[in-house]
């Protein structure tokens, strides 16, 4: 099992939809919302996600085909 | 010997251990390094500063880690140049050039690496790695090699061959990660999370910021021990721009100087500008962008530390700009003919952006400026390759260089 910390931001066509309930059953892994804020234009939230890591994976890549923006908690790792 | 004195949540102020951790177990703020400041009031002075090396490390007091046990390839105590030319031409008469190509590596990275580095080490690793486009990787790889550690450097796997070369010849482990730029983002915060290496802007990140405050520390010193009026300070994680204000505060913390009124002016390029988009909007929450720039050690769409970025804009009452990637070029060759400063093209940002701040009566002609230009133009040289003058081509004679000077002459493209 593995637990990941990651940043999801929902753009506008999505704050209505119920994108981390979803996840939670069509993936073996469980959601926990850390911190989100969230408006009718924008959210978003802070997840904690256990699994596998293939499961989580998954789980990811199919938040990411639903247009959600995933990244780490604590922003861009990559420098210039 | 080091003043520090706990690592410290930027948002709830929880205190945590020195060890390599970098974000808040409760809130996810980012932590910072706090540190006994009375006891560094006792122990500096202008003179024993004056007294330090000519390097960064003259201001060890001020670091989260023992000078005795540095990583020190040089970095730092670059030139502060005095930029007439030019002033002239964008009306400013107090116009100074922090040079910091001048580092070991070629760019600012330089002061990071090494405390990272050194800190790193005294924590017991062995292995330093980082996610990187180009002068960070190159920093890394550079000060690994000198300390004896094993280094891992993560690049985008289109990464252009001469910036490849400026991190291989130190012999790194280099990995070429395909995928978009997120995708690299996600897999080097996980890696950072699960192996037992230093990854210097992850899980030691909070004393590795810490160098860039040496920037500040130096611009001071350099200017008699008095704070400018403006600093120009390009912005990517936002983190340099916070630090150089931070060191300026510090000095004033500790006694060195009065205490600044700087205002301090970020510059992006237009095509990753999310900190100056939120500025100019009027907001302090930013929205992620994929980068499309030129300038693409500024490309950082989603930047930690933004938001602070932000708060010091509007704390120091400064502004942002954000420049095309045209005027970026223009900096650059502006900077170069003027005062054969030869920038990449965070510098061309940056004199882009200081550009229209003075035309926009934001920086007023008599007031102290320091525009600071981060890394070295022979990192960037395709930006310049079609902008540059092209060569006279002559024969081995004179009448031959003659006529193709007139020619040049005749035509106004001769050169200076």
């Amino acid at each position: 099992m593995t637990r990941r910390r990651v940043r999801f931001t929902f753009p506008e066509q999505l704050i209505t939809e119920p994108v981390i309930y979803e996840l939670g059953h069509r993936f073996q892994v469980v959601t926990n919302i850390r911190m989100a804020d969230v408006d009718e234009h924008i959210g978003w939230v802070v997840l904690e996600i256990d699994g596998d890591d293939a499961d989580i994976e998954r789980s990811l890549a199919w938040a990411q085909s639903r247009g959600v923006r995933v990244d780490p908690v604590t922003g861009d790792v990559m420098e210039g | 010997m080091s003043f520090v004195t706990a690592l410290r949540c930027r948002e709830c102020h929880r205190e945590y251990a020195l060890a390599a951790t970098h974000v808040c177990e409760f809130c996810f703020g980012p932590l910072e390094v706090a540190y006994d400041y009375d006891a560094i009031r006792r122990a500096v002075s202008r003179v024993s500063i004056e007294r330090g090396p000519a390097s960064m490390w003259r201001y060890a007091p001020f670091l989260p880690c023992d000078a005795e046990n540095r990583v020190d390839l040089g970095a730092g105590f670059t030139p502060l140049v005095r930029a007439d030319n030019l002033g002239r031409r964008l009306g400013l008469r107090q116009l100074w050039i922090k040079n910091d190509t001048m580092n070991p590596t070629w760019s600012f990275k330089d002061r990071v690496v090494e405390v990272a580095a050194t800190r790193a080490r005294e924590l017991g690793y062995d292995t330093l790695a980082c996610a990187s486009t180009g002068n960070l990787a190159n920093s890394v790889a550079a000060h690994a090699a000198h300390a004896g550690m094993r280094a891992f450097v993560f690049i985008p796997s289109d990464l252009e061959a001469g910036k490849v070369i400026g991190s291989a010849v130190y012999h790194p482990t280099l990995v070429a990660v395909d995928g978009s730029y997120d995708d690299v983002n996600r897999l080097c915060a996980e890696l950072g999370d699960r192996y037992p290496w230093a990854f210097v802007n992850i899980n030691v990140r909070p004393y590795y910021a810490e160098g860039s405050k040496t920037l500040g520390y130096e611009v001071a010193e350099q200017l008699g021990w008095q704070a400018p009026d403006h600093c120009v300070v390009p912005m990517a994680s936002g983190s340099l721009f916070t630090k150089i204000h931070k060191g300026l505060k510090e000095l004033h913390q500790v006694g060195l100087i009065e205490e600044p009124l700087t205002r301090m002016h970020g510059a992006q390029a237009a095509g990753c500008a999310p900190i100056a988009t939120a500025w100019s909007e009027g907001s302090f929450n930013f929205r992620p962008v994929k980068p499309r720039t030129i300038a693409r050690s500024l490309a950082i769409g989603n930047p930690a530390d933004g938001y602070y970025a932000l708060r010091t804009l509007a704390d120091t009452a400064g502004a942002a700009a954000a420049v095309s990637d045209e005027e970026v070029v223009e900096g650059m060759l502006l900077l170069a003919e003027t005062e054969g400063i030869f920038a990449e093209t965070a510098g061309g940002v940056v004199v882009a952006a200081l550009r229209r701040l003075a035309e926009a009566g934001r920086i007023g002609p008599d007031e102290t400026t320091v525009a600071f230009v981060t890394g070295a133009g022979l990192k960037t040289q395709e930006a310049v390759t079609d902008a540059v003058v092209q060569p006279l081509h002559v024969r081995a004679t004179v009448p031959s260089f003659e006529e193709a000077l007139a020619v040049r002459e005749a035509a106004g493209t001769a050169g200076r």
